[in-house]
């Protein structure tokens, strides 16, 4: 299976190897220049290379790559899912991932990754389990650790590895006992010149944060299950309550983590929260351009939409950007050729628009291409597709805790073409 | 620390004998650093390393489970040969330990030893088969992978533990599941019939139609357990549990039931590019053989600006596959944009995409080739290169027509500097220069003009151009073809000097020249086949799909080929767990002492006369059953001591007691197995007499199943002997019964052992009990000889365990038989929660609750024995529990949906109290017997 693994940065270093089987020199990452070389972008690099003796599989996440060794026949996606597990195991462990917190981290990061795999077949991806026997680093503990010269492994053995939920460990214990739920909704769209929706879909996670004692046992039901079309869950929770109850049961891990993603039925019409109406052209001679955006709300549930920002990869040939906004403000960078409108919250009365000129580098022909607008948004307080949970219940445990839910609807790849 | 120098890549061997000493240290980080260390270097290092290993084997007897476990994991990593007789001798006792953890690691352990000694594979085989019979998950995915590294091609080994592995899959963490499903999909493809025979001519073989023809296919139970047991997977959150899943549908499932994959690898769709990528791949292949799966998901593949190029390019290819008649124009008019992209690279492939649709759908070729030609005023050369390119294969399909396009074309060797698109142009003008006369000499004066500039293919295209007008119009342009010939002649490149040579042999006529001249017209100017335009992802899913080898395009090492479906069935009872007995469902263990997977038993309707004889009890519980006017009174009666009831059935003359009392006696018996002196009598008093008729029903009552999720027990309903050569088994599936909820469902599979078919199988005349009902299944109207078939019916037993009498028909003959349900399998599951549970067991108190004190059976000490025995007794569900002490379930009956709650309580020194609290007194009653026996024995 998984034979080594290399992080590498933007610049080309390699700052961490690891192997888990024999050890095999670094020089094989050569390929993987080789191949980042061709490819230009990062997103570029195929996620699977071949070379004469290996196969290297990577992942790029945060501005380091991920490059795995594997010898052998291997589902890729399963490479490619652990290495991301990896990823997401140093973002909970330091807060981010980074190339600074895990050099940082050298020592924890290397337990880690021998806990996580042995002989190259994934042994303990849960964060439970993990922290368990690695505590994560807190300002305090390093300090006492400094002090008193002890070690931030647990010396307690990792009993969470022997249960039937893994996903939980013993003996929580909260003196506010308290669970949250967010759903979180995004909005993929494309949308033509005209304003007319090309394509458009809802897709939305519930992230939870659940902060309760012992051993609860929930159970989460909607008003409105019929609405979730295709659904994954976290293990934890009991499929076959949900194909027979359509609820949502579950003995929680404990702390954050993402309890289920779902799609919503694609028959019913999305909303789209915004229109927008643009004009870009440029001109054949003069070598120029115009610019002309304006965005207001359309369909938005009678709720205020947040954090409108307008990105725009302009033409290569775009030198720079002569604009004023009626509301919010604009950059555009030359080097990257994005144009970024940040329009902060939309206002029904006066819609915030985008005019003025663009320069284009002289005697090179005019684009051909209308650069298309990407759009994020905000909405607090409203899940667009109308999911709506109904309640929350609680078994086992006595007490009573807190508990909340909160929505909020974004845009995910929103994409207007021109 | 030594350990950030290893991270760094750093030698830090030097110091390896100071390190070393630490293995012994107390403090844990610093052991694990070390561990870290040794494993590391050992390799390099080997006689230092092995002072370490003292250490290491005083772990491997520690009474801590999981000092056991990494003691076995460190000392398994240190690749130093030496010590392999000792690693086997650890991973023997490991794979024997209490702890699953340790056998888990002990799982683990095995392809590290292959690897590093290879000549052990033998005795890892052994350890490896042990392994496969363990029944616990967290063991399972580990030792399919140690079974995957060491020997994929035993697949014999798998047998015995398919049904296991099929039932456990869902609860095995998700790495396990991924390398268990990629297993399970070879071992289906070896062990069972293609699904898909009778519905897709396609299939070359004719070895397969053939076969059609003779029996209409029935699919395997146990292929069809492999697909259900999977399906709740597609939900999972890991992609590649979801990817193995899709891939085992596509090879396995029948073509109606492969659809539902397409909803779950679209969603994957929204997951990092990288999983993405790798989806997009698997989808491209799929699409060629299934596109209809994926056509409601059309513009889930609609390419976005900001994607990058690589999905971009498979996106296109998905929506090229998808592309037919009914959506072809809004493709095309998506393509239409595309090709406006700033990506080059991708409006290149757009184009291509572009040709690829105008070839397969003949209706919008011309469409396309306008389109197309549009594009050829492009102001980006990549562009208008990439569109010739497409255009010259289109045309070539009918040139007649577009000659004009032709035209355009010519002219466009002026501008166009792309050598592809140069050479492609001139071939074309060659190859269809008779369409342009006029202008063909005209480029090629041009093109000789440059030719000792252009490109190497460029000028091969040249010498075609001149020697196709050489023959077509030799006044106007022999002197060009001469010219351009000797030009030729003196190229650096030996193949454009080659070609010269040998068009020079050919057309030009000299006294020397031979036979082939003749035919110059003919060589040149010969029809040519138009290309086809196809998805490089044709025929790639002779690959497993999802696997590295798929995604190359070439076969990775250790890749383990696909085989094709067998032409006929293995035996399927090899599966079969039991020896003789007719218990279906996987991971079943008899309690009887007969050996677990011993030799393979024959086929499930054979049971031996031997056990015919024992059931005979049985049957007479049923009459008794169906004839007792008060089923009530004797039930409650039935609760009293044992010994009393037994003494009563000695004493009692009245036959009509008597026969109440037999129904005690079994209850009794069933208790305590061993056969008492007073049975006898009886036995002998009712068998004679009844067995004649009656001897297709048996309830194997001394059979005691565990199977971890669904175990399904089969029953007689008809013996092949009494049914000349019709079997017939049945068994509670535990299904809800859809058509009426108050049902039992009960699964009949018929068996035909004759030479001859049977025909119009159905039900007739049902004797039933008041309040009783029963739904027939569909007529069956033809069993060929040596098949069986499946089918479901649904009986209300009104909450009671009489039984159900029907005839049982076919065109020839009627026979008599009856169902009578266990008690437990007359309810369904209830999900309660601990509190809700609470609450209803404390208002069926009193006479509801019934109580018993038992001692635990050696074998069902722990928690998991007494839930997977109390479960396969009673169809019941488990209930949260907080005590650790306490196992709970309820469930509610089918017809009145009455609660029917159970409390196992543990004591000390194994002994227990079981409480069953149930409005209906008699199924409560009866229940804590059946529940009594399960856990005592």
């Amino acid at each position: 299976m998984i034979h080594s693994l290399f992080l590498i940065n933007n610049s080309g270093d390699i700052f961490l190897e690891k192997h888990w089987k024999s050890v095999i020199s670094r020089s094989v990452c050569d390929y993987f220049f080789e191949a980042q070389e061709k490819a230009g972008e990062p997103d570029n690099v195929p996620p699977v290379i071949r070379t004469p003796h290996h196969y290297l599989i990577n992942i790029y996440r945060e501005k380091i790559f991920f490059v795995s060794v594997i010898q052998t026949e291997v589902p890729p996606l399963f490479v490619i899912e652990f290495l991301h597990r990896v990823a997401e195991m140093f973002q909970d462990y330091f807060g981010e991932c980074s190339e600074v917190t895990i050099k940082d981290n050298l020592v924890i990061v290397y337990e880690l990754l021998e806990e996580m795999l042995d002989n190259g077949f994934p042994l303990a991806t849960e964060s439970n389990i993990l922290k368990e026997m690695i505590k994560p680093p807190t300002i305090l503990r390093s300090m006492v650790n400094t002090i008193t010269g002890s070690s931030n492994l647990g010396a307690t053995l990792p009993t969470g590895q022997l249960s039937t939920i893994p996903w939980r460990r013993a003996d929580v214990k909260y003196t506010n006992n308290e669970a949250y739920f967010d759903v979180v909704e995004e909005i993929d769209a494309i949308l033509d010149k005209s304003g007319t929706t090309v394509f458009a879909e809802i897709q939305g996670v519930i992230d939870a944060c659940v902060k309760l004692s012992g051993m609860p046992d929930l159970t989460l039901s909607f008003m409105n299950p019929r609405l979730l079309d295709d659904v994954s869950f976290h293990p934890c929770v009991r499929f076959k309550r949900w194909e027979s109850e359509r609820v949502l049961s579950f003995i929680p891990p404990d702390g954050n983590f993402r309890l289920m993603s779902y799609h919503v039925n694609a028959q019913n019409l999305v909303a789209i929260p915004v229109y927008v109406k643009q004009n870009i052209s440029f001109f054949e001679s003069g070598s120029s351009g115009r610019l002309d955006i304006t965005v207001g709300p359309k369909q938005t549930m009678g709720k205020t939409v947040e954090c409108v920002l307008v990105t725009i990869h302009m033409p290569k040939v775009v030198l720079s950007a002569n604009l004023t906004a009626t509301q919010g403000t604009y950059t555009y960078d030359p080097v990257t050729k994005i144009l970024v409108w940040d329009i902060g919250k939309l206002n029904q009365q006066k819609l915030p628009n985008l005019k003025g000129s663009l320069s284009l580098q002289s005697g090179a022909p005019k684009p051909e291409e209308n650069p298309s607008l990407n759009i994020d948004l905000k909405i607090q307080q409203l899940a667009i597709s109308g999911l709506k949970v109904n309640r929350l219940d609680m078994y086992v445990e006595k007490y009573k805790p807190f508990k909340g839910v909160k929505y909020v609807t974004k845009a995910g790849k929103f994409q207007v073409r021109t | 620390l030594h350990v950030i120098m290893i991270a760094r890549g750093k030698n830090a061997s030097d110091l390896f004998p100071a390190v070393v000493k630490n293995v012994a240290c107390k403090n844990i980080e610093v052991k694990k650093l070390v561990y870290v260390y040794l494993v590391r270097y050992a390799e390099e290092q080997q006689d230092l390393a092995l002072l370490s290993i003292s250490t290491f084997q005083r772990g491997l007897k520690d009474p801590n489970q999981l000092i056991r476990a990494s003691a076995l994991r460190v000392l398994s990593s240190i690749r130093v040969t030496i010590i392999v007789p000792i690693m086997m001798l650890a991973i023997k006792e490991a794979a024997s330990d209490m702890s699953p953890y340790v056998r888990k690691t002990a799982a683990h352990a095995i392809p590290k030893l292959y690897s590093l000694d290879p000549e052990q594979k033998d005795q890892l085989i052994e350890v490896i088969e042990k392994l496969l019979a363990d029944k616990t998950t967290l063991v399972a995915g580990s030792v399919v992978m140690a079974f995957e590294e060491v020997c994929p091609e035993r697949i014999d080994l798998i047998h015995k533990n398919y049904r296991k592995l099929c039932n456990l899959l869902i609860d095995v963490e998700e790495w396990g599941q991924v390398v268990i499903i990629n297993m399970l999909t070879r071992y289906a493809r070896t062990q069972f019939l293609n699904p898909n025979i009778n519905v897709s001519p396609l299939i070359e073989r004719c070895v397969y139609s053939a076969l059609a023809k003779r029996k209409p296919y029935v699919m395997d139970p146990d292929h069809r357990l492999l697909l259900r047991n999977t399906k709740p997977l597609l939900q999972s959150r890991n992609a590649a549990v979801v990817m193995a899943v899709a891939q085992l549908y596509f090879h396995l499932a029948p073509k109606a039931e492969v659809g539902v994959i397409a909803k779950a690898l679209v969603r994957l769709m929204r997951s990092h590019s990288e999983v993405q990528y790798v989806v997009l791949q698997n989808v491209a292949t799929m699409t060629i053989k299934r596109r209809g799966m994926f056509e409601p998901y059309l513009k889930s593949f609609y390419i976005r600006s900001t994607d990058p190029t690589q999905i971009k390019i498979l996106k296109l290819e998905v929506l090229t596959n998808l592309a037919n008649e009914t959506n072809i124009s809004t493709i095309l008019r998506e393509f239409q944009t595309y090709i406006k992209s700033m990506d080059k690279d991708f409006v290149a492939a757009t184009i291509q995409a572009i040709g690829r649709c105008a070839t397969n759908i003949g209706e919008v070729r011309d469409t396309c080739l306008n389109g197309l030609v549009q594009l050829l005023s492009n102001r980006d050369e990549l562009v208008v290169a990439e569109s010739v390119v497409v255009i010259k294969k289109l045309l070539q399909m009918q040139p007649e027509q577009h000659s004009d396009i032709i035209k355009h074309m010519a002219k466009l060797t002026d501008n166009i500097q792309v050598p592809m698109a140069r050479a492609s142009i001139l071939w074309l003008i060659g190859e269809y220069c008779e369409h342009v006369p006029k202008i063909a000499p005209d480029v090629l004066r041009k093109m000789a003009k440059s030719f000792t500039n252009e490109e190497d293919i460029v000028k091969l295209q040249i010498l075609n151009l001149a020697a196709k007008l050489y023959l077509t119009n030799s006044k106007q342009t022999k002197l060009l073809t001469q010219y351009v010939l000797n030009l030729a002649k003196y190229d650096q490149n030996y193949d454009i000097r080659d070609r010269a040579r040998f068009i020079r042999q050919l057309i030009v006529p000299t006294d020397k020249s031979g036979a082939l001249s003749k035919y110059a017209k003919k060589l040149f100017l010969a029809l040519k086949p138009a290309p086809v335009l196809e998805s490089p992802f044709k025929d790639r899913d002779h690959f497993q799909l999802g696997s590295l080898s798929h995604l190359l395009n070439a076969k990775a090492g250790g890749y383990q080929e696909l085989p094709d479906w067998p032409e006929s069935a293995p035996d399927p009872s090899v599966r079969n767990v039991e020896v003789k007995d007719s218990v279906r469902a996987g991971g079943t263990v008899t309690l009887r002492g007969r050996a677990p997977g011993g030799q393979a038993c024959g086929h499930c309707s054979s049971s031996s006369g031997e056990e015919q004889k024992r059931n005979r009890k049985v049957v007479k519980e049923r009459r008794s059953g169906s004839e007792s006017e008060s089923e009530e009174e004797s039930e409650s009666e039935s609760s009293e001591s044992e010994s009393e009831s037994e003494e009563e059935s000695e004493s009692d003359t009245d036959i009509k007691k008597k026969k109440k009392s037999i129904n005690l006696f079994i209850f009794s018996s069933s208790v305590d197995p061993t056969p008492s002196p007073q049975v006898t009598p009886v036995n002998n008093f009712l068998s004679s007499s009844l067995v004649a008729d009656l001897e297709g029903l048996s309830l194997t009552d001394t059979v005691l199943t565990i199977a971890p999720s669904s175990s399904v027990r089969m029953y007689e309903l008809l013996h092949r002997i009494t049914g000349e050569g019709l079997a017939v088994e049945y068994c509670f599936s535990r299904q809800p019964f859809s058509p009426d909820p108050h049902m039992v469902a009960v699964q009949i599979q018929f068996t035909n052992n004759t030479s001859s078919e049977t025909k119009s199988l159905h039900i007739e005349d049902p004797k039933l009990q008041s309040g009783m009902r029963i739904k027939e299944f569909p007529e069956i109207e033809l069993l060929p000889a040596g098949e069986s078939v499946n089918v479901v019916m649904g009986i209300d037993f009104c909450d009671s365990t009489q039984a159900a009498n029907f005839q049982l028909c076919t065109h020839t003959r009627k026979f008599f038989v009856s169902i009578q349900p266990p008690v437990g399998e007359l309810m369904v599951p209830a999900f309660l929660t601990e509190n809700e549970f609470k609450k209803e067991q404390g208002q069926l108190m009193g006479m509801n609750e019934i109580s018993e004190k038992l001692n635990l059976g050696e074998k069902c000490q722990s928690d998991h024995a007494i839930v997977e025995r109390v479960t396969a007794k009673a169809n019941l569900s488990r209930v949260p529990c907080g005590s650790e002490k306490e196992n709970r379930f309820a469930g509610k009956t089918v017809s009145s949906g009455s609660l029917v709650l159970v409390t196992v309580a543990r004591k000390e020194g194994g002994g227990a109290q079981l409480t069953v609290n149930c409005e209906k007194m008699v199924i409560g009653t009866m229940l804590v017997k059946d529940i009594l026996q399960a856990l005592t024995q």
